[in-house]
C-alpha cells in the first residue's frame, strides 16, 4: 500500500460528491485496478455481511431479553441454514412436533421474532424494539412471544392461525447489505392464516439505529398500522401507510 | 412419453417439459419447484432424448399451452418457416454439431434467428458444454443502435448504473460522473429509482438529461419505472430516451409484473412517437431473470432455463437496444452459488444471441448466495470472450439502493484491458475529445486525466 498511485491526491476532488452518497466513488486506480484499501474494504464489508447470514441464532438470547413475559421457541421445516436458504417453501411451514406449543385464548396479536437472513438483526434489535412497541400499543391483548428459526417471513401465518389471532407481526433478520448487515424488518399480516400473499402485508424495513429507522420510530409505526388494520380489518397494498411519519431519520 | 434404455434402465419421460426439466444441468430453482432430474443419471439419459429430437418436435409440443398463453401464441404465430428450412431436418443433437461448424458462421446465425423457437435455442443450450456456449455466441454479433452503436465487434459497452437508497440528485450524478471519468456510460445511464413515483422518474430523467447535454455525451438515459409508469412520464413530455420494463416467458408470470404484450407495444410506440433517437431506432431496455416465473407461481412446470429463453421470444418482437439477463439477482434458492450462477450467465447469452438479442449480463450475486468477487471475476472474462454486448458498472460493485453486488466501472475497464475491448464508437471518440481517453484509446492515469476530471467534477446542474 505503499504505491503512490494508491495515495488519495493532496486535495479530494471527490470529497464534497462523497457526503452525498453511500456509493463507492472515487476510489482511485491502479492500472484499471482497485487501490488495495479499496479491494480491502470491500472484502470487509462483504466478510461481515457473509458471517451475518450463516451467523447461529440464539433463541435464548431473545427469552432472556423478554424475561417478564411468556415465550415459545419454535422452528421451521429447513433444518439446517444451507436447506433454509435452498428451500423457502420449507421455511415458511411450521415444524410439525412444534405446532403443540402454540394454542389458541383470547388473543389478538402474535409476534413472531425470526431469524430470517440476518442473526445479528435480531439479537441487537428486536428486543428493543419490541419493547418500545408495547409501550405504545395500550388495550391489545398479546399472545406469548413466539421466537421462530430457520423462518421465513410467511411461517407466520401458520403461527398466528394456530393461536387464533387477528393480526400477527414478523420481526426478521433482512438479507444484509454490503453497508447494511444488520437490518431488522416488521412485516404485518392481518387475519393470518397459510396461503397469504405478500400483497396482504405491509412491511416496515431497515430498522437498524446506527444508520435506519430507530427502534421507537419503528415501533410507532407499527402501533400505528397495528390500529389502522384493525380498524378496517385488513392489511396490503389496500392499507397505506398514512402515519406521516418519515421512512428514515433525516 | 419419451424414453431411452441406458445399460438396460429405461427411463422414461411423460413429455417435452419433463425431457427439457431433466435435461436441465442441475439448479437449485428447479429442485425448488420439483422439476429436476432425480439423479445424476437420469439427467444424462434425458440428454440423450433430448439429442435424438427432431427440432420439429417443438413446432408440434408447445411446454406452455397455445390457448391460454399469448407468448406461445406469439412464438408460433411468427415462427419463420423460411429461415428454419436450413436446420429442419435436424435433430437436438445434430443441431448442436452443425452450430459448431464453420458452416455456422456470423451470417449463417444472424439468417437462421427468426427460424427458431426459445425452446429449441433452450434444448440445445442444455447439451452444450461451457465452452460451446461461449463458442458460438461469439460468433453471433448482434448490433444496436440509439445515440451511439452497440454490439459491434471489439467492443464492449457498460451501462452506468448510479442507484440512490433515496434517490438523492447530487449523490446519483455523483455515481454518474465517476463512471463517465472510468469509460463508462455507453450502453446507457440507467437509474433504478427508490421510489416509485413519477415525479422522482421526471426529476431523475431531467437530471440526466441536462447532464447529457451540457457535454453532449452520445449515450442514452433510462429510469428504470414500470412502464405504465414511463408511458405517463412521456404523457408529461419528460425526456425519455428507452423504455424499460422487467419481462418474463409466460403470460401468468408478465400479469404478477403487472403487464402483457398490448402495454409493451403502446410504451415502444410512445417513445418512437418522441423521436430522440439519432443513430438507430431501438428504443426498449429489457430486463429478465431465470427464475421470474416461479417465483411468481407461474411456470407451469416447465424447468427455469427454458422459460427464460421464452421471455426472449417476448424481447424480440420489440427490437430492443439493450436486453439484460440479471442472472445473479434472484438469490440462492434459484441459483445456489457462483458455478450455478456462470453456468446460467452463458446460457443466458447464448440463447438470446442465437434468438438475435443484444445481449448483455449483469453478474452479480446477493450476499445469501454461496459466491464472491473471484466468482464475478470468472464470468465477466468468460463473458468478454463469449462477446457480451454489455455489463453494469456499479461504483465499487456495491449497489447501495439495492442491496447487491454487480460488476464495478473498475470490473469494465479490467475485462476491456485484457480482451482488448473498445466501448462504442461513437462514445469512445466522445471520451478522447474529453481527454479521458488518449489518442491511443486507452484510460489516462487518474492524475493526468484531471482536466477532464475537474470539468466534470465542476458540474453543478445537480444542486438545481
Amino acid at each position: 500500500m505503499t504505491d503512490s498511485a494508491s495515495k488519495p491526491p493532496a486535495v479530494d476532488p471527490w470529497r464534497r460528491l462523497r457526503s452525498a452518497t453511500p456509493a463507492r466513488i472515487g476510489l482511485g486506480r491502479c492500472g484499471p485496478g482497485l487501490p488495495t484499501r479499496a479491494l480491502l474494504e470491500f472484502q470487509l464489508a462483504h466478510a461481515r455481511a457473509r458471517d451475518a447470514v450463516h451467523e447461529a441464532f440464539d433463541p435464548g438470547r431473545i427469552v432472556a431479553g423478554l424475561n417478564d413475559r411468556q415465550t415459545r421457541v419454535v422452528s421451521s421445516c429447513a433444518p439446517d441454514r444451507q436447506t433454509y436458504l435452498q428451500r423457502p417453501d420449507l421455511g415458511r411451514r411450521l415444524k410439525e412436533a412444534d405446532a403443540g406449543l402454540l394454542t389458541p385464548r383470547d388473543y389478538e396479536v402474535a409476534f413472531v421474532v425470526a431469524d430470517g437472513l440476518s442473526s445479528p438483526a435480531v439479537h441487537a434489535h428486536a428486543v428493543p424494539m419490541l419493547r418500545a412497541t408495547f409501550d405504545r400499543i395500550g388495550d391489545w391483548r398479546v399472545a406469548p412471544i413466539v421466537i421462530a428459526c430457520q423462518a421465513r417471513v410467511a411461517l407466520g401465518d401458520a403461527i398466528g392461525a394456530l393461536l387464533g389471532v387477528e393480526l400477527v407481526a414478523v420481526l426478521i433478520g433482512e438479507r444484509p447489505g454490503l453497508s447494511a448487515p444488520d437490518s431488522l424488518g416488521v412485516y404485518v399480516t392481518w387475519n393470518p392464516r397459510p396461503g397469504r400473499q405478500d400483497s396482504e402485508r405491509n412491511c416496515i424495513s431497515n430498522i437498524r439505529p446506527a444508520t435506519g429507522l430507530t427502534c421507537e420510530l419503528a415501533a410507532s409505526r407499527l402501533a400505528w398500522l397495528m390500529n389502522a388494520a384493525r380498524r378496517q380489518r385488513l392489511t396490503g397494498v389496500s392499507l397505506k401507510d398514512s402515519s406521516s411519519l418519515p421512512a428514515l431519520q433525516e | 412419453m419419451y424414453a431411452t434404455t441406458l445399460a438396460g434402465t429405461r427411463h422414461a419421460f411423460p413429455d417435452l417439459k419433463s425431457v427439457l426439466a431433466a435435461a436441465t444441468p442441475l439448479r437449485s430453482g428447479d429442485v425448488l419447484a420439483g422439476v429436476s432430474a432425480s439423479s445424476m443419471e437420469q439427467r444424462v439419459a434425458a440428454r440423450y432424448v433430448l439429442a435424438d429430437l427432431p427440432l420439429t418436435t417443438f413446432l408440434s409440443e408447445a411446454v406452455v399451452p397455445y390457448e391460454t398463453d399469448e407468448i406461445t401464441r406469439l412464438i408460433i404465430d411468427t415462427h419463420d418457416a423460411a429461415a428454419f428450412a436450413r436446420v429442419a431436418h435436424l435433430t437436438v443433437g445434430g443441431f448442436r454439431e452443425w452450430l459448431l461448424t464453420a458452416e455456422a458462421d456470423g451470417q449463417a446465425l444472424a439468417e437462421l434467428s427468426s427460424g427458431l423457437l426459445p425452446e429449441m435455442v433452450a434444448a440445445v443450450s442444455k447439451l452444450m458444454r461451457n465452452q460451446d456456449l461461449i463458442a458460438v455466441a461469439r460468433k453471433r454479433q448482434v448490433v444496436s443502435a440509439f445515440r451511439n452503436t452497440i454490439g459491434l465487434p471489439g467492443r464492449l459497452a457498460v451501462r452506468i448504473q448510479p442507484n440512490h437508497p433515496t434517490d438523492n440528485p447530487t449523490g446519483i450524478a455523483a455515481s454518474i460522473l465517476d463512471g463517465l471519468m472510468n469509460g463508462c456510460g455507453d450502453a446507457v445511464i440507467g437509474i433504478n429509482p427508490a421510489s416509485d413515483s413519477v415525479e422522482t422518474q421526471i426529476l431523475l430523467l431531467r437530471l440526466i438529461d441536462d447532464l447529457r447535454e451540457h457535454y453532449a455525451i452520445p449515450t442514452q438515459s433510462c429510469v428504470l419505472a414500470h412502464i405504465t409508469n414511463t408511458i405517463a412520464a412521456i404523457e408529461r413530455q419528460a425526456p425519455v430516451d428507452l423504455v424499460f420494463q422487467s419481462i418474463a416467458g409466460t403470460q401468468a408470470a408478465n400479469r404478477s409484473f403487472g403487464i402483457d404484450l398490448a402495454i409493451l407495444r403502446e410504451g415502444r410506440d410512445a417513445a418512437l412517437s418522441l423521436a430522440r433517437h439519432t443513430v438507430g431506432t431501438n428504443v426498449m431496455y429489457f430486463e429478465t431473470g431465470q427464475g421470474s416465473a416461479l417465483s411468481a407461481g407461474a411456470h407451469h412446470g416447465v424447468d427455469q432455463q427454458t422459460l427464460e429463453t421464452r421471455a426472449y421470444a417476448v424481447a424480440r418482437a420489440f427490437q430492443p437496444l439493450l436486453v439484460n439477463s440479471v442472472v445473479g439477482f434472484i438469490g440462492p434458492e434459484y441459483l445456489y452459488d457462483g458455478k450455478q450462477i456462470a453456468r446460467a450467465a452463458l446460457e443466458d447469452h447464448f440463447c438470446g444471441k442465437l434468438l438475435g438479442l443484444p445481449m448483455g449480463v449483469d453478474v452479480c450475486y446477493t450476499n445469501h448466495a454461496e459466491a464472491d468477487q473471484d466468482d464475478m471475476d470468472s464470468i465477466l472474462t468468460l463473458l468478454g470472450v463469449a462477446g457480451v454486448n454489455f455489463v453494469m458498472g456499479v461504483p465499487g460493485a456495491d449497489d447501495v439502493m439495492l442491496n447487491y453486488q454487480s460488476t464495478s466501472y473498475h470490473d469494465a475497464l479490467y475485462v476491456r484491458d485484457v480482451l482488448e475491448l473498445h466501448p462504442a464508437p461513437e462514445f469512445e471518440d466522445w471520451l478522447m475529445k474529453l481527454g479521458i481517453l488518449d489518442a491511443a484509446g486507452r484510460l489516462r492515469d487518474p492524475l493526468l486525466a484531471s482536466d477532464a476530471s475537474e470539468r466534470l467534477l465542476s458540474y453543478r446542474g445537480a444542486a438545481r
